[in-house]
């Protein structure tokens, strides 16, 4: 009986809560609205801030522009992350050409294959330890500090983008550690994106004159990407698994 | 003669005070402690006695908002440490038993894993040389980078 007596109290309580909160929000959104605006334009964040769920880094490969002689991207990869370039069962490959013909017609295409960084990385979801994570602006990394090397995430991934250090390693980027007992695989390179670079695989492939990497911010209505993926038919690989993955593909 | 007696003991409880603090200060020597190469600059990040106690805390703090945040202020970074404490023989701090980290690190028998994975070494962003395709027009590298995205 007192709890039905208190039940339209709190209910009262709770209209008061819900105004208050969304007054608060309103005017939270009136103060952030010039940080944002500037974020939009600018593309920099302060180096003590976190990155947010506002951005979502992602990549256009456009095959018909991939030349078949050429391996700048994977060669940028290499130097970048102090990978040591060998393409053995076990070596770490962070980023893989891969050429794909059709019996029929005779068509190739020649295509960068790196981490996919899906928005439901499978990855992610049979990590027993949390190891493997998204980054809230989307970008699929592992914590090598809590990585126990189990490569479950090895198996979960469609696109066999993960390798594991088999080996003691040294003469590692500052940047970029690496070591043995723990799986890796592309991050973007995360370290350039937070200094406001584009990947060293997209900058060597743009230097190299074939522009067919393109990297951005896919919330970002305004970024060359966004428009891209806007105005031209895009393909995600495995579109099936339902995984939007932040990689899309052109001309495949 | 009175005074020069006085003054000769004196001299004598002068002598044996020093003698108590040399002894003191011999004792002190005595602890055998590990022999750290001054980091570059005048000071460290916090007080040295609170670096000595909590310097794990830091970089255990610092690891996380990095890896998870990307939050990458040079402050309690540990490649700021490696910058500031790499030894002037190695250039390293882990590289032989006087370098900044292991020096202690073995001295108080802690085991250290940073560097299974981490640089001991300070060094430079990887400089990219820029493949050449024959016959390709290769534009130059800025227009290319301003034209390609954002």
């Amino acid at each position: 009986m007192s709890e039905q007596m208190n039940h339209p109290q709190s209910d009262q309580d709770q209209a008061d809560r819900r105004n208050f909160l969304k007054a608060s929000a309103a005017a939270a959104g009136l103060t952030v609205a010039p940080g944002v605006l500037l974020y939009g334009i600018a593309h920099s964040r302060p180096e003590d801030q976190a990155v947010s769920d506002k951005v979502r880094w992602g990549m256009l490969i456009d095959t018909t522009k991939c030349a078949a002689d050429c391996n700048a991207c994977v060669t940028a990869c290499n130097t970048e992350n102090a990978l040591e370039g060998r393409t053995g069962p076990q070596d770490s490959q962070w980023i893989r050409k891969v050429s794909i013909k059709n019996l029929q017609t005779g068509a190739e295409h020649h295509l960068p294959m790196p981490c996919q960084h899906c928005e439901h990385p499978p990855c992610v979801d049979v990590c027993p330890t949390g190891a493997s994570f998204k980054r809230a602006d989307g970008i699929v990394l592992v914590d090598r500090h809590i990585c126990i090397g189990c490569r479950y995430c090895m198996m979960a991934c469609p696109y066999k983008a993960r390798s594991f250090v088999h080996e003691p390693l040294t003469e590692q980027n500052p940047e970029v550690p690496r070591g043995k007992g723990c799986v890796e695989s592309c991050t973007f390179c995360v370290q350039r994106v937070d200094r406001d670079e584009t990947p060293a695989c997209v900058e060597a492939c743009t230097a190299d004159g074939h522009m067919a990497m393109l990297f951005g911010d896919l919330n970002d209505p305004e970024s060359e990407i966004a428009k891209a993926l806007k105005g031209q038919r895009t393909t995600e690989i495995r579109a099936d698994l339902r995984l939007n993955t932040g990689v899309r593909y052109q001309g495949i | 003669m009175a005074s020069i007696l006085d003054r000769l003991r004196t001299l004598a409880l002068a002598g044996a005070m020093a003698g108590m603090a040399m002894a003191a200060g011999g004792l002190q020597a005595g602890v055998d402690l590990p022999k750290l190469e001054r980091g570059k600059g005048d000071k460290c990040v916090e007080e040295t006695q609170f670096m000595r106690r909590n310097h794990m805390e830091l970089l255990k703090h610092h690891r996380d908002e990095t890896m998870h945040k990307g939050i990458r202020t040079p402050k309690h970074s540990l490649k700021g440490c490696v910058e500031c404490h790499a030894g002037a023989k190695t250039g390293s701090v882990a590289a032989s038993k006087e370098d900044f980290c292991s020096a202690c690190h073995a001295y108080a028998s802690v085991k250290l894993d940073c560097w299974d994975c981490h640089a001991t070494k300070p060094g430079k962003r990887p400089i990219h040389s820029i493949p050449s395709t024959a016959g390709a027009a290769m534009p130059p590298m800025d227009s290319g980078m301003a034209g390609g995205h954002r």
